[in-house]
């Protein structure tokens, strides 16, 4: 009985834990990108709230909170109001299965930090991830607007596209660790990471990783230039706020996930595995902030092309020559 | 050759952004550091003084005939000597878009620009400006013009006597 207990106190505490940490990163991602872009563009960014603006998060909230929850007159309005939920809560479902430090020593048992150790981790990820997409297209559908459907719409095709090459790239790293669980995965890294043995899964994998963010140069969804804001035009106020932490918790769980399939997790020299995990979540995140201020965004026939004819037919060949290779070694 | 040519258009973003993050941003942080306005920089707008000291508006409303926003209004009035001059004259800030219109139509050079453009306040009655508020103690961007000695008018002085002016001809003198 209390064996049940401390296990149950275990996975509250590690949820809380997750909880509060992805959120606080996600809420500061959003400063960095802001202060990073504005460097590579010569300005500052902000840095007028507290000290260096590091309070400006804390403010962004507060005006978003404060403003006017609008439902436009014509939406479908259940629909409307939850979709902005959806986006932010698969994103942080997915965090579930995700290990980020090697097993805890903590009341003499074993810890595993991982929320779940699921044997289908890669599985689940993959049905989860896929789920965020309705957020997107029942945010553009609900809102009755014609830019948000174009938004929605993208949205779910660019997803269609992406998540077929984002699965089958994962294949060649399940075929090398023998498991779909994300822990055993990281610990067949432990040597060497699978982006030095197959950097071929890892480019495809990233691209995807790119596009399933819905950030540039994939953000067609968005798409400010042609369709105002995309699926969130019609939002105000904090349920737009919900999409677009939404959107960083999203680069925060890729990040992990990026780090997990390819980059060894936790594994690393010198630093305890905790710092490692976050070190490498933190520079896949940079790479996307850095790829948002390099690059233009994609047009919609060249998504497609990269999708279907360079994406998929990279990914297949990839495993059909990880097979062997693998079979050749024994 | 277009391969090439792409690989290195995908690349080079890269390095423009990375080389641009360590140079010091181009950004005036504006309350600390001020620009250096141009000399001829158009804002708050003043109202001058010849260079005798007296006012210099005629209260002739030319400037709130150009205004395009119709934010000047006046009164006009005129002293004992026959001077016009405004009774109240106003200026809505909150509607002036600084185009130096005003400052164009006026014969006078009485209205003038200045470059102080920290007008912004909380109080849209506050940007409502009266003649108080518009009037200077000094002649603006020109220390000698003097309308009413330039245009005939014997008001500052009699007619005829003011620089460059011939005196009157006495219409007798020019019979055949
Ligand atoms: S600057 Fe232009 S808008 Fe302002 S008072 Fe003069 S004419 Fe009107
Ligand atoms: S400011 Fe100039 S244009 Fe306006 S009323 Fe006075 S004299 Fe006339």
């Amino acid at each position: 009985m209390s064996d049940m207990l401390v296990t149950l106190a275990l996975i509250l505490g590690k949820l809380l834990f997750i909880f509060g940490v992805v959120l606080f990163m996600a809420a500061y991602l959003v400063l960095a990108e802001r202060k990073i872009l504005g460097r590579m563009q010569l300005r500052y960014g902000p840095n007028r709230v507290g000290p260096f603006g590091l309070m400006q998060p804390l403010a962004d909230v507060i005006k978003l909170l404060t403003k006017e929850d609008f439902v436009p007159a014509r939406a479908d309005k259940w629909l409307f109001l939850i979709a902005p939920g959806i986006t932010a809560v698969t994103a942080l479902l997915v965090f579930a299965v995700i290990p980020f430090g090697s097993p805890l020593e903590i009341f003499g048992r074993q810890v595993p930090l991982v929320v779940v150790d699921l044997n289908i981790g890669v599985l689940y990820f993959l049905g989860v991830s896929s789920m965020a997409v309705y957020g997107v297209v029942l945010g553009g559908w609900a809102s009755n607007s014609k830019y948000s459907l174009l938004g929605g719409v993208r949205g779910l095709s660019q997803m269609v596209s992406y998540e077929l090459s984002l699965g089958l790239s994962l294949v060649p790293v399940i075929m090398m660790a023998r498991s779909f669980s994300l822990t055993d995965i990281v610990m067949a890294q432990q040597s060497i990471p699978f982006v030095l043995l197959n950097p071929v899964a890892f480019g495809v994998f990233f691209i995807c990783v790119l596009a399933e963010s819905n950030r540039i140069p994939f953000d067609l969804p968005e798409a400010e230039n042609e369709l105002v804001g995309g699926f969130h035009t019609e939002y105000s106020g904090m349920r737009f706020g919900l999409f677009f932490v939404g959107e960083y918790i999203n680069m925060v769980v890729l990040g992990s996930l990026v780090t997990v399939f390819f980059l060894g997790g936790w594994n690393g020299p010198w630093l305890p595995p905790l710092l490692w995990f976050l070190f490498k979540v933190l520079a896949v995140c940079a790479m996307f902030i850095w790829i948002r201020a390099s690059m233009p965004r994609l047009r919609y026939d060249q998504l497609m092309n990269l999708g279907w004819k360079i994406l998929l037919p990279l990914s297949l060949v990839n495993i059909l020559v990880t097979g062997a290779v693998l079979l050749g070694l024994g | 050759m277009h391969v090439i040519r792409g690989i290195r258009g995908t690349f080079q973003p890269f390095w423009v952004t990375l080389r641009n993050m360590f140079r010091k941003p181009v950004t005036i942080q504006y309350p600390e550091e001020k620009q250096q306005l141009p000399e001829r920089y158009r804002a708050r707008l003043i109202l001058t003084r010849d260079p005798d000291g007296a006012e210099r508006c005629v209260a002739c409303h030319l400037c709130s005939a150009a205004c395009p926003v119709d934010c000047i209004s006046m009164q006009a009035t005129e002293a004992e000597d026959g001077r016009r001059y405004a009774a109240w004259f106003r200026i809505n800030f909150t509607r002036c878009i600084f185009c130096g219109l005003c400052t164009e139509a006026c014969p006078t050079l009485a209205i003038q620009v200045t470059a102080d453009f920290e007008l912004a306040g909380r109080d849209l009655l506050k940007l409502v400006y009266e003649k108080e508020d518009l009037l200077v103690d000094h002649c603006g961007n020109n220390n000698s013009y003097n309308f009413y000695r330039q245009s005939g008018i014997g008001v500052a002085a009699p007619r005829g006597t003011n620089p460059g002016e011939t005196p009157p001809a006495d219409v007798k003198d020019l019979m055949p």
